[in-house]
């Protein structure tokens, strides 16, 4: 049997959170934690999270697992349960709104900040503005990013600003604008980016490269921002 | 873009700058001072003195003496930002670490050439 701690949460009914545990017999399955979820919410229909794709696309289901951030669809028991317990929290950081379910505006406000979408001031072509194999491939690595929050909820630069610091989820989107060659707008992109708090609060400790499930390195786009920010000023 | 008037540079840049710079100098500094320190075992005054005296050097303590300086505050100030969330408590914990590396910059300036 495996021993599963669940943190639970009702702002209405709960003076404040409680850790509840439950009994699951797995039946020797590697399970994915999102299966060990969806075993608890048969019998317990209160327990609350996101999930939609089940299979790492939607990046709904980011939760503390066993003490690291990540996707529980993708997460099989072997690789995190330690002395026969699972101990699932709610990402760090941000509200819980319920259960594992958090208010993710302030993670939305960073991304919208970097101007998630192209810029640009030159007249648009009859079908569409094209980019060569090469320049496309500077994406690979930056686009793939689903928006979990994985990462910035897992950077303690983020849980000390979430107001200030763009964090590595809104940092690789970025950096994805600015490395695009269809995009004209960045030097206001850059200008945007230079003060104490929005890309240089971070510290590279690097817990975003660590945890992200989709195996992406925001902390290396960082650098490539910080590199253009230097170059541009000198 | 976040407004900042009591970080070092005002640019986040330039604090990072400064930042790599001022702990580059500290580096090389902290070396030098440690091989001297074991390569002259029988160190006595008047070769302290004699160090100390030289232009190069009085130039390298100096630049070494105002990188702590910058290293320090912008260091403090980015602890400060992160850990002291009241308005009061952190103002004024930067005015006094900035008062402090202002006293210790004269200080030290002081005792550099007054050797």
């Amino acid at each position: 049997m495996l021993t599963v701690s669940v943190y639970r949460y009702h702002p209405e009914l709960d003076a404040k959170p409680y850790m509840q545990d439950f009994q699951v017999d797995t039946e020797g399955k590697d399970l994915m934690v999102l299966d060990v979820l969806n075993l608890l919410k048969i019998r317990d229909r209160g327990l609350t999270y996101r999930r939609s794709c089940s299979e790492g696309v939607c990046g709904s289901d980011g939760m503390n697992i066993n003490g690291t951030n990540g996707l529980a669809c993708i997460t099989p028991l072997s690789s995190c349960v330690k002395n026969n317990k699972l101990t699932l929290r709610p990402l760090p950081a941000l509200p819980v709104i319920r259960d594992l379910v958090i208010d993710m505006d302030q993670f939305y406000k960073q991304y919208e900040k970097v101007k998630p979408f192209l810029l640009n001031d030159t007249p648009a072509p009859a079908i569409e503005r094209l980019q060569s194999p090469e320049d496309r491939e500077k994406l690979d690595g930056l686009y793939e990013c689903i928006l979990c929050a994985c990462c910035s909820t897992a950077c303690p630069s983020f849980w000390w600003n979430p107001d200030k610091f763009i964090g590595p989820a809104g940092l690789l989107q970025a950096y994805r604008f600015l490395a695009d060659s269809r995009d004209t707008g960045t030097d206001q992109r850059l200008a945007d980016l230079d003060d104490p708090f929005s890309v240089f609060r971070c510290h590279g400790i690097m817990n975003c490269v660590t945890v992200c499930p989709k195996g992406l390195n925001p902390t290396k786009a960082i650098g490539h921002i910080r590199n253009m920010l230097l170059t541009r000023a000198t | 873009m976040v407004t900042t008037v009591t970080s070092f540079g005002r640019s986040g840049l330039s604090d990072w700058l400064v930042q790599r710079v001022s702990a580059l100098i500290l580096a090389v500094y902290s070396v030098f001072m440690v091989v001297y320190l074991l390569v002259n075992p029988q160190l006595d005054f008047a070769q302290w003195h004699a160090l100390f005296s030289m232009t190069s050097m009085r130039i390298f303590s100096l630049m070494a003496l105002l990188s702590l300086g910058a290293h320090c505050w912008i260091g403090l100030w980015s602890i400060s930002t992160d850990y002291l969330k009241p308005f009061t408590l952190r103002f004024v914990f930067q005015m006094v670490v900035g008062l402090l590396m202002f006293i210790y910059t004269v200080w030290g300036v002081q005792l550099l050439w007054g050797l």
